[in-house]
């Protein structure tokens, strides 16, 4: 059950992306130049998600187990701030202004056959192998 | 700043931010689970024993755009960037989100969603830093 959820989840979270329009890196960028033509499409794709999702979430807060695959509900609920939070979300937002593309989008534009999409995914796939590779602290 | 009208696209933005949304209350609710793509996949790379539902998840979003350019037209994806930007980028993001434990996905739509103040620290920091990057590479640079 739990692998059916996901797989229908993650088409629809795809099709999310295509439908919005943010598979389009320039699109990204547009939101992001505040100097430049400032394209507010972003932001109201940050809206419709966050308010179709909320209730979801406030129902799943509020029970003891998954509604499908009926295991204990665990969903994250760490409030700490701290450098690693910051100091990734950082370079995230770097590397994000640089290309346009962040990792769903850009799994999204690979399987559509963009030759610079496979070349962002593959990278990004390398930045994460490095920082498994990194020690952690205990 | 402008107003980019003849690229903003509300309809299209606020129905696709809709399915970003139900696609990640519906995990939460039916599996308990935080639909964080940097999440899934970092996992995917750590030989955990939640592998299965992440590569599910994995596959239906590679999916979809195959469904999508066997029935409809190809969708504009216009990447401006330079290969060795697109490659310091995709580094950047693959360390970026790992360390900082979540994406657009994860933080952002996930994290917003249940009132987290943590993702809502990491959502202002690499949006700041989206923000400048973007002023300097478009307009400095």
């Amino acid at each position: 059950m739990l692998k059916i959820t996901a797989l229908f989840s993650g088409m629809l979270f795809s099709l999310g992306l295509i439908i919005s329009g943010m598979v389009n890196p320039a699109k990204v960028i547009g939101f992001l130049d505040l100097a430049g033509m400032w394209d507010p499409s972003l932001a109201l794709v940050m809206a419709g998600a966050i308010a179709t999702a909320t209730p979801f979430f406030v129902w799943a807060k509020r029970r003891k187990y998954t509604l499908l695959t009926q295991e204990k509900m665990s969903l994250p609920d760490s409030k700490i701030i701290d450098r690693p939070l910051i100091t990734g979300s950082i370079l995230f937002g770097m590397g994000w202004g640089l290309a346009g593309i962040c990792p769903g989008p850009g799994l999204v534009a690979l399987a559509m056959g963009a030759p610079k999409a496979f070349i962002f995914v593959a990278a990004m796939l390398l930045g994460m192998f490095i920082f498994n590779l990194l020690p952690k602290k205990p | 700043m402008q107003v980019d009208w003849l690229h903003f696209t509300p309809w299209s933005a606020i129905i696709g931010g809709a399915l970003l949304g139900l696609a990640s209350g519906l995990l939460a609710l039916w599996a308990g689970k935080i639909a964080g793509i940097s999440g899934i996949l970092g996992g995917l790379l750590n030989a955990s024993s939640d592998m299965a539902w992440r590569g599910f998840f994995i596959m239906g979003m590679l999916l979809t755009p195959l469904l999508w350019l066997t029935f409809k037209t190809p969708v504009d994806i216009q990447i401006s960037a330079s290969t060795p930007a697109i490659v310091l980028a995709g580094l950047l993001v693959g360390i970026g989100t790992r360390y900082g434990s979540g994406c657009t996905s994860g933080h952002g739509v996930c994290g917003l969603s249940r009132f987290s103040i943590r993702s809502l620290a990491a959502v202002t920091s690499f949006m700041g830093a989206g923000f400048v990057t973007v002023f300097l590479t478009q307009h400095l640079f």
